[in-house]
């Protein structure tokens, strides 16, 4: 099995509930088949940067996965067919991180060094 | 005959080499230090577009041609997902 980031972006006419209930349904399919989950996060229903099928707003989700190949195809095979899903993107990682992602960390980091 | 005196003449006459030539910027990804490139680190990845929506060439941001390949396929996924504009009017 290898680890994977997997990020869903859904349709904003569909509640928070809903997105996850629906993350659950996947969480609970990939685990039948043989998947672990790590760390999932919501980011919330964020702006689009540009729309996608004339949507200017999407939910999205992230899951830490380490499933094996087959069963991740399924995943996306349903995401295809599921038209609550806008978008999807899976990216192989080295090592599935245990910290909330830079998305939600952001805020109170400071990256930039103080000048003297 | 006047004559100018060494001293004179350094001070007045030889422009200051260094005052106004442009320290060279070092890679804010060097090894070890600095923010590690994420695509979902938005905030860090718009510090590296133009306002256009381009990528900053290297060149421009010191980032070293290693460190800009990985940006670069760090932009490029951010752009998949929405989180980054392709191009703005």
């Amino acid at each position: 099995m290898a680890f994977y980031e997997h990020i869903i972006i859904t349709r904003p006419d569909i509640s928070p509930a809903q997105v996850e209930s629906f993350i659950e349904q996947i969480t609970q399919f990939l685990q039948e088949n043989g998947g672990r989950i790590g760390n999932t996060e919501y980011w919330g229903l964020r702006n689009l940067a540009y729309p996608i099928n004339k949507v200017r707003k999407g939910h999205y989700s992230l899951l830490n996965l380490d499933v094996p190949a087959g069963t991740l195809q399924e995943l996306e095979r349903r995401h295809r067919i599921n038209d609550e899903v806008m978008r999807y993107m899976t990216i192989k990682v080295d090592a599935l991180s245990d910290e909330p992602s830079a998305m939600l960390s952001r805020r109170d980091r400071d990256t930039r060094k103080p000048r003297n | 005959m006047v004559r100018h005196t060494q001293a004179n003449i350094n001070i007045t006459n030889i422009p200051a080499r260094r005052s106004f030539g442009r320290r060279r910027k070092v890679d804010p990804f060097a090894s070890g230090k600095g923010p590690k490139i994420d695509y979902k680190d938005v905030k860090l990845l718009q510090r590296y577009i133009s306002e256009k929506g381009k990528i900053v060439p290297s060149r421009i941001t010191a980032v070293s041609f290693k460190n800009q390949r990985k940006l670069a396929k760090a932009i490029k996924r951010a752009r998949v997902l929405a989180l980054l504009p392709f191009n703005v009017e």
